[in-house]
Parts: C-alpha cells; sequence; structure tokens
C-alpha cells in the first residue's frame, strides 16, 4: 500500500479527534446530569419565553 | 412544608441515541472495511506516455475528508437556521442547538482542513497552498466560528451570548456559498477540482465507499448534536438552578434575620 503514513495520519488524527470529542461530551454529560434533576431534562419541550436567559 | 424528591438522570443518552450509537460504530467499521479492503487504489495510465498516474491509495483518505466537508456545511447551515430561529423566537431550544451545531461544526472544519492538508501532500506535492480559494475560503469559516465559539465563552450574561452568537454565525454563514462554489467562479486559483460527483465521474466500488462515508458521517454528526444539545441543555439549566438556590439561600438568611449572611460577609 502506498502513501501508507498518511493514510495513517489522516484516519488517525480524524478518529482520534472524534473519539476524544465524543469522550468528552460523555463526561460533561454525564457531570451535568448527577446535578440537574431528570425532570429538568425534557430536551424537546420547552415553553420558555426566553426571560431567564 | 413538604420535601420533594429529586431524582436525577445519570447520562445524556436515552434508548434511542444508544442504538444510534451502536449503528454509528458498526458504520464505521464497516466504513474501515471498504475504505481500506475491498476498494483499489486510484491508478491510471497515461493515455500518451502509458505511464501510471492517479492518487494510488491516498484515494482513501477522501472517503474520510469529503464527508466530512459535507457535514461541516450541514452542522452551520444548522447553526445558522437556529441562531435565525432564536432570533425571532427568543426560546432557549433555538440558542441550544445553534451552540450545538456551532461547535460540531468546528470540529469538522478543524479535520477537513488538517485531513486535506494529509491528502494533498501526496497528491498535490504540498501541505498548504495560500492562493488556493477554497482552502483560505474554509480556513476563514473556521476561524470565524471558531470566534462565535470564543465569544459565547467571554460573555457573562447568557442572553448577551446567546445573541451576539445569533448575530456572529448569520454573518459566519455567509462564507458557505464562497467555499462551495470557489471551484466554479475562481477556477484558475485553486488546485481544487470541480465536482466529481456531480458529473459521475467516479463508479462503483469507489462510488458506494463515499456513499458510505456520507451515512456513516451523517450518523456521526446526528450522534454528536444530539448529545451537545442535550449537555447545553443540562449546562443552562445547572446554571439556572444554582443562580435559584443563591437566590433562596439569600432570602432564608434574610426572613432569619442573618444580616451577615444576606449581604455577604465581605460587604
Amino acid at each position: 500500500m502506498t502513501h501508507l503514513g498518511y493514510l495513517i495520519a489522516g484516519w488517525g488524527i480524524a478518529l482520534g479527534t472524534l473519539g476524544l470529542y465524543v469522550v468528552s461530551i460523555i463526561r460533561r454529560g454525564r457531570d451535568l446530569a448527577r446535578r440537574v434533576p431528570a425532570e429538568r431534562s425534557r430536551w424537546l419541550t420547552s415553553t420558555d419565553d426566553g426571560s431567564r436567559g | 412544608m413538604t420535601e420533594t424528591m429529586v431524582t436525577t438522570g445519570t447520562t445524556t443518552g436515552s434508548g434511542g441515541s444508544r442504538v444510534l450509537g451502536a449503528v454509528t460504530l458498526l458504520g464505521l467499521a464497516t466504513l474501515l472495511l471498504f475504505a481500506f479492503g475491498l476498494t483499489e487504489p486510484d491508478v491510471r495510465l497515461h493515455p500518451t506516455t502509458g505511464e501510471e498516474i492517479g492518487q494510488f491509495d491516498a484515494v482513501r483518505l477522501l472517503y474520510l475528508h469529503v464527508p466530512l466537508a459535507v457535514f461541516t456545511y450541514v452542522a452551520f447551515v444548522l447553526c445558522a437556521v437556529a441562531s435565525a430561529g432564536y432570533l425571532v423566537r427568543r426560546t432557549p431550544w433555538f440558542d441550544t442547538m445553534a451552540h450545538a451545531a456551532a461547535e460540531v461544526g468546528t470540529v469538522f472544519c478543524g479535520l477537513v482542513l488538517v485531513t486535506g492538508s494529509i491528502w494533498g501532500r501526496p497528491v498535490w506535492n504540498t501541505w498548504w497552498e495560500w492562493g488556493d480559494v477554497r482552502l483560505m475560503t474554509t480556513l476563514v469559516l473556521f476561524l470565524m466560528f471558531a470566534g462565535y465559539l470564543a465569544l459565547r465563552r467571554a460573555t457573562v450574561d447568557p442572553r448577551a451570548a446567546a445573541l451576539r452568537g445569533a448575530v456572529v454565525a448569520l454573518v459566519a454563514v455567509l462564507d458557505l456559498p464562497l467555499v462551495n462554489r470557489s471551484v466554479e467562479w475562481w477556477e484558475n486559483r485553486t488546485l481544487h477540482q470541480k465536482s466529481t460527483l456531480g458529473e459521475l465521474k467516479i463508479q462503483d466500488l469507489t462510488l458506494f465507499t463515499l456513499m458510505l462515508g456520507f451515512l456513516v458521517f451523517g450518523l456521526v454528526l446526528a450522534w454528536l448534536l444530539l448529545h451537545r444539545f442535550r449537555v447545553g441543555w443540562l449546562e443552562r439549566e445547572d446554571a439556572e438552578l444554582g443562580v435559584a438556590t443563591a437566590i433562596a439561600e439569600r432570602r432564608a438568611a434574610i426572613d432569619g434575620g442573618d444580616v451577615d449572611a444576606a449581604v455577604g460577609e465581605d460587604a
């Protein structure tokens, strides 16, 4: 296979970065989900008028 | 006084998002199999000299680079639509979605620049070309959305951050048509070729693998957006709870006659 180093670098950097980003999102979510009551995690039902910022 | 039981979730995952994650991982594994195991390198014969030409195995980077570029567009368009929605409706749903799309899109855009550079070295014999309009407009796009994220982080008031972010997103997204059409409008000032997909210049397994790449990175984008949105929503709720708790404690201190605690010890 030609250009093996470029292939490893390209795919490795992309999948590695995405993997790290996924881990950071999961960890942030896990920390926050422990602090916020479940009834305030209704992602898709917003009746807020924006007054609370 | 009644006591309220407070229940909390443990993650931002749900049944649907776990299925989505599993399908995405399976898709990624399949894409790797096709990209590295089943497709052939791009090798053609020069019509006059008979010499072997083409991208050779570097073409395998395009199964990653091109879908990432397309879904960068999708993420930033979504950010702009949600930003416009926020300016009209002023609801946290739109703002949280805009912020999530901008962050995921910026990660994708950074990877487009890096993987494109790595592909360009063996194929174009250069890591970067400052005079290439597509490279420069993509770099400008990345920097503008990085600026969007920095602006949001630097603004303390969440409503001001949402408003300023929405305006910046609507300005930044104007660069997208320039990125996309640059190879047509300034064809002499770019190393990039025009779209080979539209003219059906690629076929069979190569085309299938590229399409699979679009599907898989579409799933990756969907998973990331879903979870990043939920993280943003929880951050908002957490901040609001923190303010509410502080106000309640201050009121309780005032009601209890603890003036020092109510105004703060340093006051």
